[in-house]
């Protein structure tokens, strides 16, 4: 491929792609016209987001990671982590949430450029990440809004107890819903939620398709760099929407498409050409520059073909569905679910399964040093998985929107090596060979 | 005993990375079992109840070459679990029958997972405490999850626990309390007599020795301690604020004192003084505890605040109590939990004119001339201040 190719010009985009483009723009634009249309605009993470919930009450939804991942691949965030640190925020925390105080403190203007309101409450869903309860309460701390708190325990013991689903349920019935009916004005309509949970299943039938469509020789996807993008609905302001469910039927289509053409992934300068090597990835994405990190990996024929940040807000390839039918416990069951609220143990088989699977020849770990939820402990993982596995392991360290610590010719350098590392043993047909 | 002995032996119990005194209590008797827990809150008194040792897991501190450690953990993550590690890996953690880990932080949540994965042979708990505190919501969720660790002790123990044993338990926890609680109002009225690296050292003995024990050892050294007269300096009088988890070295605490910083109080050790008033004895103990830990109980960066216009108080408050200057905030390096809440606990202070300063420290920092200079220039600041 072509460096020319990689210009801005030049960059290649699924149908699904232009899709989604419409509708993250639409809800900017919905954002930022917010108040002056008399709508209510609700703040939530992407674990555990609620997003169906949120529905029932009109609420535009806002995702303040959805907005510093923005930020960065349009290279703005850089400016507001720099921001945040200026006004007093340390050098040592998460970026998110450094880009998300910067924004703010540059005038809030979202990543489109256009304004972005005030939020009328905060969701604090604190699901799988000890840091989206102090970034709630550094941003309550400047919009003085109401905050509705929803504490998800941790499934330490890989299951979820009774008295952890009760407790979410109880949360959600007794402070979340009357929340959210006083600050919308809007009454909770439990049919409604479960008509939005049902598009979410819709939906999610789907997604699990197109992410295990990865199984293929070559496989049609990439499901990290391009994960990402099919995960883009489901993960922030639509599951439960038609919208999102019209998304997913034809991003289906596109990917059976190119499987019945035994086509590879769409990259952004075009098809890959050869599958050389096929990869299990654990940990976020680099934000700042992921256009350059994704060629790093496609320009050696490296396809990712399954990744544990497309389950960060919600795992569905092992069965779980939102159930109409159970409208409140689905809800909790979904938030207990999301990838980082596993056990280290239970991520670990996880991630075995996958390398299996999905006949991986290698396992990579992209630590991120703004999120110890996901790295702290990741190097014993690494080894864990490499010695159940015995297919070679690797590992790189960025950041997600804090441009400083994305190092190009050093994860260039060490990606190189380690995809020579997987063709030399792959060359020599080895396989559970590790000591 | 002499104040310099009673010292004498909390120094000694701090420095021996090998637990001598833990395994000395383990072989005194048959079938007797330890339980460690990392910071920042465990329900003691269970452990107690149960018949084991409830043993205070803090890291190496800046004694302990870690080695295999560093191998688990990337350059951005805190000290205290690659102290951790390298203490268990090197064979130090082995009387431990069991290992909590408390809701503390996402580091330490996660270092559960690596206990499951690496000791798979002792009782290995993540400690989920509830950060909703609403009684019927919030606290009947712990009231299960206590309930639910009585029963994972009582399988360990190979005997029940009743009601009696854990209301026993809690009389002698309430006594700790109650004399940790005279330790600190004396400090806090006479801070020449009672220098920090003292109650430091105290307090650590309390992660290590019986309950009661550690419970007599702060009455005598309470009683030692106004036998002797010190003399009183020109100091400023401060709180420190950040050390809950990872802990600074001693001689961290020396320099502040040095530099003209009488320290009158602190957040070391909190397990210690995380319930603010005497657990009840009548009653359910089960949900005495929870309930204590619902209504009353200390607050820390590891806790959420559900009212804005109550977040940092409870730091103000610690400086109107004690009669403070001012507050250092001394946090280790990639602490999410102190460093993300360091920026609004300064916004409380500034609110009501209370002067700061803040600085970063890890467990091993041995440079600390730096320290000892900021510290130095804020009590001379605040001097200034009062004077003008």
């Amino acid at each position: 491929m072509t460096t020319a190719a990689s210009q801005q010009a030049d960059v290649q985009k699924e149908e699904s792609m232009l899709l989604q483009k419409a509708m993250i723009g639409a809800n900017f634009d919905a954002l930022s016209t917010a108040h002056e249309e008399g709508k209510k605009v609700s703040s939530t993470f992407v674990p555990g987001n609620l997003n169906e919930l949120l529905m029932c009450f009109d609420f535009v939804r806002n995702l303040p990671e959805i907005n510093a991942l923005q930020s960065a691949m349009r290279k703005k965030s850089g400016g507001y982590v720099m921001e945040a640190e200026r006004s007093g925020h340390s050098e040592d925390v998460c970026s998110y949430v450094k880009s998300d105080l910067g924004m703010m403190a540059k005038g809030q203007l979202g990543p489109t450029g256009k304004p972005l309101p005030t939020p009328d409450v905060l969701l604090l869903s604190y699901t799988g990440c000890f840091t989206f309860m102090k970034w709630f309460e550094l941003v309550r701390d400047q919009y003085d809004c109401e905050t509705a708190m929803l504490h998800v325990p941790y499934q330490a013991d890989g299951k979820i107890t009774d008295n952890m689903r009760d407790f979410v349920v109880m949360q959600l019935k007794e402070q979340v819903i009357p929340t959210l009916e006083r600050v919308s004005g809007v009454k909770f309509d439990i049919d409604r939620l479960r008509e939005n949970l049902r598009e979410s299943a819709k939906a999610e039938d789907d997604l699990v398709w197109v992410l295990q469509s990865a199984k293929n020789r070559p496989s049609p996807i990439d499901a990290y760099f391009g994960g990402i993008y099919y995960c883009g609905p489901i993960f922030s302001a639509f599951r439960g929407s038609k919208e999102a469910t019209a998304y997913y039927v034809a991003l289906r289509k596109e990917v059976a498409d190119r499987i019945e053409q035994g086509l590879g992934p769409v990259t952004p300068e075009g098809v890959m050409d050869e599958e050389r090597i096929r990869l299990v990835v654990e940990g976020p994405p680099n934000w700042t520059h992921f256009r350059d990190f994704w060629k790093m990996f496609y320009d050696e024929g490296a396809v990712v073909v399954a990744s544990s940040y497309t389950k960060v807000g919600g795992v569905y390839d092992y069965g779980f569905r939102h159930d109409p039918d159970n409208p409140i416990e689905t809800l909790a069951d979904y938030c207990l679910g999301c990838y980082t609220n596993h056990s280290l143990p239970a991520r670990v088989d996880m991630l075995c399964d996958y390398m299996e699977e999905y006949n991986a020849d290698g396992f990579l770990n992209n630590s991120i040093k703004s999120c110890n939820s996901f790295s702290a402990g990741q190097l014993l993982m690494l080894r864990e998985i490499e010695e159940r596995t015995g297919k070679p392991a690797g590992f790189i360290e960025t950041d997600l929107v804090d441009p400083r610590y994305f190092s190009p010719a050093n994860v260039k350098n060490r990606l190189e090596s380690y995809f020579q590392m997987i063709e030399q043993k792959k060359a020599r047909g080895d396989s559970r060979t590790a000591a | 005993m002499a104040l310099e002995n009673i010292v004498e032996r909390c120094q000694d119990l701090y420095e021996d990375l090998d637990f001598t005194s833990v395994r000395a209590w383990k072989e005194a008797g048959a079938n007797r079992k330890v339980i460690g827990h990392m910071p920042v809150y465990v329900p003691r008194e269970l452990i107690h109840a149960a018949g084991m040792l409830p043993v205070g897991i803090l890291g190496g501190g800046d004694q302990l070459d870690v080695i295999h450690g560093d191998a688990y953990y990337q350059s951005y993550i805190c000290r205290i679990p690659r102290s951790t590690i390298e203490l268990a890996i090197t064979g130090r953690l082995d009387c431990l029958d069991g290992m909590l880990f408390p809701s503390t932080c996402d580091v330490i949540r996660n270092l559960s997972g690596m206990w499951q994965l690496k000791f798979q042979d002792k009782l290995i708990r993540y400690f989920d405490v509830p950060q909703n505190f609403h009684r019927d919501i919030g606290g009947v969720f712990y009231t299960r999850e206590l309930q639910g660790f009585r029963d994972a002790l009582s399988d360990l123990a190979g005997h029940e626990i009743s009601d009696d044993d854990i209301r026993a338990s809690i009389d002698l926890y309430n006594k700790n309390r109650q004399v940790i609680a005279e330790l600190y109002a004396y400090r806090s009225a006479e801070p020449w007599q009672v220098p920090t690296p003292e109650v430091y050292l105290l307090m650590r003995a309390g992660m290590l020795l019986p309950v009661d024990e550690h419970t007599q050892l702060v009455h005598d050294y309470i009683a030692a301690a106004k036998a002797v007269e010190r003399p009183v300096r020109d100091n400023c009088r401060v709180v420190i604020n950040g050390l809950f988890c990872e802990q600074p070295p001693l001689g961290l605490l020396k320099s502040i004192e040095m530099a003209g910083c009488y320290v009158v109080d602190d957040d070391f050790m909190l397990v210690a003084r995380w319930l603010l008033h005497e657990v009840p004895m009548d009653g359910d103990p089960i949900h005495n505890l929870s309930d204590a830990f619902i209504t009353y109980s200390s607050e820390t960066s590891c806790k959420y605040v559900p009212n804005k216009k109550d977040k940092g108080k409870y730091l103000v408050d610690s400086v109107r109590r004690s009669g403070a200057e001012g507050v250092i905030f001394a946090s280790p390096s990639f602490c999410d939990p102190a460093l993300l809440d360091r920026p609004m606990l300064q916004n409380a202070l500034a609110a009501h004119g209370i002067p700061y300063t803040a600085f970063k420290f890890a467990e091993n920092s041995g440079q600390l001339q730096p320290i000892r200079e900021q510290a130095g220039t804020f009590a001379d600041s605040i001097k200034l201040w009062s004077a003008a």
